[in-house]
């Protein structure tokens, strides 16, 4: 989450879970948190019942939206526009925090001329969302004393993704609703551990704990610690990497528990990079798509099977205990990696997980008071410095690790690829209450396949009648790039000219369609937006 | 604080608290069926009746908050007497098959029929009988052994925010329903089931794997998304029998479908379970089955042939033509280990993982 990182200096949820009870506004943008995060929107219905107010801004009508004041269900793609004429009103209105604009952060006159422009009229233009909405939105947010805000991948998985960010940014020190107990900023990491895999940098700009790579003092750290040369320059993101195998840059990969070939948009082009690339190494539980690619498929232990610790969304390091043995012989990926390294000249031995975690503690300062005796009781939230420290439930209360927090303007811009004659609607994808990710996981669980195991696609009541589709009918969905069949649920969840796939079903993968643009900065392929034309499927 | 005497014992306790939350706290034991700590409660079992003193008759402890210098009672001939008499009744119209339920072992009431020596024969007489069984895929729901609690329905409706569920007819023939009785179709978020006191709501995967005494416990982390809530699996053997969690947990016991119910996959029997080498080059007209794809190799020789071929690349067209990608499902220790495995091993900063996804 490089665009939170930017702005405040930490990329993490500046909250934790439990805080969520005593907030008294909720604003959430871009998440179906009751769907993606349902044991969060708990939390969160727990706070409406103690008299919190709820704003859910989405295109769809995701369950969370039953709990909510005000629902504004914008175009998909106009989040920053959005989120602009919210802060125009809370501006306009005096519902600002000039306390905490004065004191802690910089570049509020500018930014103010920036939103003039987003006038409840003009934005009611843009997002489809009528003026009365967002003015009754923006006060909510801003005359609450603890207000909250959470987003997901919805809003980054934009083209504009760090724009929105930005703009979420803004609008938490506009009304200085960051920085104290159940006031903040909250990004909800998709997958159990995208916390801790970004901690622990498997990131290609940086090593363990945020240090950049390439900055002298972080390279001879890390040199000294390991006792190795290593290289200075940033890497390869994951979508880099296919364009470089595509290209032919790139000669091998070696990918542990990861499904590109269904996750990653524009999925004939993930195929075909990975089939030009002279090796392939796939380590997983099953044998995915990706993994049918692979010159050697190497059998790894389920989260289910190992020892370790897992990050969760609120900054927590949580001890993941062994329950089973694997199946035949396969086995955890720490022994994988340490057998290879051995092989390849450079052994890494460790005689346990804790080690591992001690390692990396002496490395990172934020997490060396973590260890696993003390998560023997319960997970601790970093930054935890050392073994008597509590660890950290909120971040910033002693002010901002970078200074003062600047005010960013953001401009609106439309996102990529927009509707025209020839596909008129607009897809969304997303995720569903039952099934996870890929689908690797969830697939496999009789009852979730016998519940939610067929591929479908929302589709509005209005769009349906005209383009004369009953539901439950097949029907072909178009983008620019592919095409797949589906069954057609009629529901009022999207809007008019919106239809919404999900992504967890490999014969219907939203990624045949979806587009690669990417965010200039951050990296995250627009997996939310194309343009698509759907057609009735002949019988034959 | 207050002071008030229980059981002859003086305590000061917060004002406004129930007289169950007073002895709760200070370890004092009164026994209940209906009440739940997270939910709203109504006095609806009548198992937690005490003496108060200056009252006439008993009090429902769970409903009567503290007075300054209350005396209470919770165990006397006659309090108990009446217990035994409430258990009798709920009794005699369950169905007396112990030796066939899920819950057997975990059951609350089969625990206070067994402290009250209670065996529900004295008024048997005609018994509830519901033939029809839900068809949802995940949560068995046998009302002829619900004993009207309402637990369900109110995490349902107040930890879930779904009213999927609610009290329906009067007298001996009330029950639990569904809209219009047809199958549970809601999140299957399973709160209620974990909320049961009986046997009445279970996983429809538990059946049959293990029971309370068989089950070995494990404290860990739901597999799924980045909440990370607390779970417990109970493991029968080397398969997961079943997956709870802990009311004391932060997440307080509450869980998704997908922690509560998606634990099957890791005993599926498609799991890899030996190293695998193609056979056949990749691309246009490669074929469908697996075991013309690959076949079986040692660990041995699977870990010679990556090391081998990833030397040889980096040799011949230098470290940045490699790269690794990991993933958000692995552990940190793994995740540092595979980052330092690309850096130090392999020599480029070209790995990443899914975080942008
Ligand atoms: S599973 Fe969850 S949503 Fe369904 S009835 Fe039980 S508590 Fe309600
Ligand atoms: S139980 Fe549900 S909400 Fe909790 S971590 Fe698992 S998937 Fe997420």
């Amino acid at each position: 989450m490089a665009g939170l990182a930017a702005i405040f200096g930490s990329g993490a949820m500046t909250n934790s879970i439990r805080e969520i009870e005593g907030m008294d506004a909720i604003f959430i943008i871009g998440s179906n948190t009751k769907e993606s995060h349902p044991v969060i929107a708990n939390r969160m219905i727990k706070a409406l019942h103690r008299g919190a107010r709820i704003v859910v801004a989405d295109p769809r009508s995701v369950p969370m939206t039953r709990f909510a004041e005000v629902h504004l269900k914008m175009r998909p793609g106009t989040d920053v526009a959005l989120l602009n004429g919210m802060a125009h009103v809370i501006v306009k209105e005096g519902l600002m925090n000039r306390e905490f604009i004065e004191a802690a952060t910089e570049g509020f006159e500018e930014w103010k001329r920036s939103i003039e422009e987003f006038t409840p009229e003009e934005v009611e233009r843009i997002t489809g969302v009528s003026r009365d909405d967002i003015i009754r939105a923006a006060r909510i947010y801003g005359e609450a004393r603890n207000a909250g805000i959470f987003y997901t991948m919805g809003i980054t998985q934009h083209t504009c993704g760090l724009d929105n960010v930005k703009a979420i940014a803004n609008l938490a020190i506009l009304t200085g609703n960051i920085g104290r107990e159940s006031t903040g900023v909250n990004p909800l990491r998709g997958q159990n551990n995208v916390q801790g895999a970004s901690d622990a940098a498997c990131l290609p700009n940086v090593f363990p704990g945020y240090q950049k790579v390439g900055l002298p003092e972080v390279q001879k750290k890390f040199e000294e610690a390991w006792g190795v040369k290593l290289p200075d320059s940033p890497g390869l993101t994951s979508t880099e990497m296919i364009i470089a195998a595509f290209e032919k840059r790139l000669k091998a990969m070696y990918i542990m528990g990861e499904n590109p070939v269904v996750t990653d948009p524009n999925a004939h082009h993930t195929v075909k990079a990975l089939e030009t690339l002279d090796f392939l190494v796939v380590q997983d539980i099953f044998l995915t798509d990706t993994a049918r690619l692979a010159d050697v498929v190497l059998p790894a232990a389920s989260a289910f099977e190992k020892e370790g610790t897992f990050t969760n969304t609120e900054r927590k390091v949580q001890r993941v205990r062994k329950a089973i043995d694997s199946p035949g012989q396969a086995r955890d990926d720490l022994s994988i990696i340490m057998e290879l390294s051995r092989r390849m000249g450079y052994p890494m031995e460790y005689s346990s997980p804790r080690d591992v975690l001690r390692e990396w503690g002496e490395l990172w300062p934020p997490i060396q008071g973590i260890t696993y005796e003390r998560l023997e009781e319960e997970g601790l939230q970093w930054p935890c410095p050392d073994e008597s420290h509590p660890g950290t439930p909120y971040l910033y209360k002693d002010g901002f690790p970078k200074g003062k927090v600047p005010f960013s303007p953001v401009s609106f811009n439309p996102p990529a690829e927009t509707t025209d004659e020839d596909y008129p609607l607009v897809l969304t994808t997303g995720r569903n209450l039952f099934q996870y990710h890929s689908g690797t996981m969830t697939r496999q669980v009789e009852p979730i396949e016998a519940h939610c195991g067929t591929p479908y696609v929302e589709i509005s009541p209005g769009d349906s009648r005209r383009l004369r589709i009953r539901d439950g009918a097949a029907i072909r969905i178009v983008s620019r790039r592919g095409a797949v069949t589906v069954s057609a649920r009629i529901t009022e969840r999207v809007a008019e000219g919106t239809v919404f796939l999900p992504m967890h079903y490999r014969e219907a993968a939203a990624n045949l369609l979806t587009n690669d643009a990417l965010d200039a900065s951050v990296k995250i392929p627009e997996l939310k937006v194309c343009a698509v034309r759907v057609e009735p499927v002949k019988r034959r | 604080m207050v002071q008030i005497t229980i059981d002859g014992k003086k305590i000061d306790v917060p004002e406004g608290i129930t007289i169950l939350e007073a002895a709760r706290r200070n370890g004092i034991y009164i026994p209940t069926l209906c009440f739940h700590p997270r939910l709203t409660y109504f006095g609806g079992c009548r198992l937690c009746i005490v003496e108060v003193k200056g009252f006439l008759r008993p009090v429902t402890a769970c409903t009567t908050t503290v007075n300054k210098d209350m005396e209470v009672n919770t165990s006397t001939a006659e309090l108990e007497e009446l217990r035994k008499l409430i258990l009798e009744l709920i009794l005699s119209d369950h169905p007396h098959d112990c030796m066939l339920c899920e819950k057997a072992g975990a059951c609350t009431l089969q625990e206070l029929a067994y402290t009250y020596g209670v065996d529900g024969f004295q008024f048997a007489g005609e018994r509830r009988r519901y033939s029809k069984r839900d068809g949802n895929p995940f949560i068995e729901r046998d009302l002829e052994k619900c004993i009207l609690c309402g637990r369900c329905v109110k995490v349902c409706r107040e930890i879930q925010g779904v009213e999927a569920i609610d009290f329906g007819y009067r007298g001996f023939k009330a029950k639990i329903c569904t809209n219009f009785e047809e199958d549970l179709d809601c999140e299957f978020c399973g709160q209620c089931v974990q909320v049961c006191p009986t046997g009445a709501l279970t996983g429809k995967l538990w059946a049959r794997k293990g029971r309370q005494m068989s089950l070995r416990e494990v404290e860990t982390v739901c597999p799924y998304c980045g909440t990370g809530c607390n779970i417990t699996v109970h493991v029968n053997r080397n398969e997961i029998a079943k997956v709870t969690a802990r009311e004391d947990s932060w997440n307080e016991g509450w869980l998704c479908v997908k922690g509560r119910f998606g634990y099957r996959f890791a005993n599926s029997p498609e799991r890899l379970t030996v190293p695998l080498i193609r056979k056949v080059p990749r691309g246009e007209g490669a074929p469908e089955k697996v075991e013309d794809l690959f076949r079986e190799a040692t660990w041995e020789e699977a870990l010679d042939l990556v090391a081998s071929r990833l030397l040889e690349i980096k040799e011949a067209h230098g470290p940045d033509s490699i790269a690794g990608l990991s993933s958000a499902r692995c552990t940190n220790e793994e995740n540092y280990l595979f980052q330092k495995f690309i850096r130090a091993v392999v020599g480029t900063n070209n790995v990443d993982h899914c975080a942008r996804l």
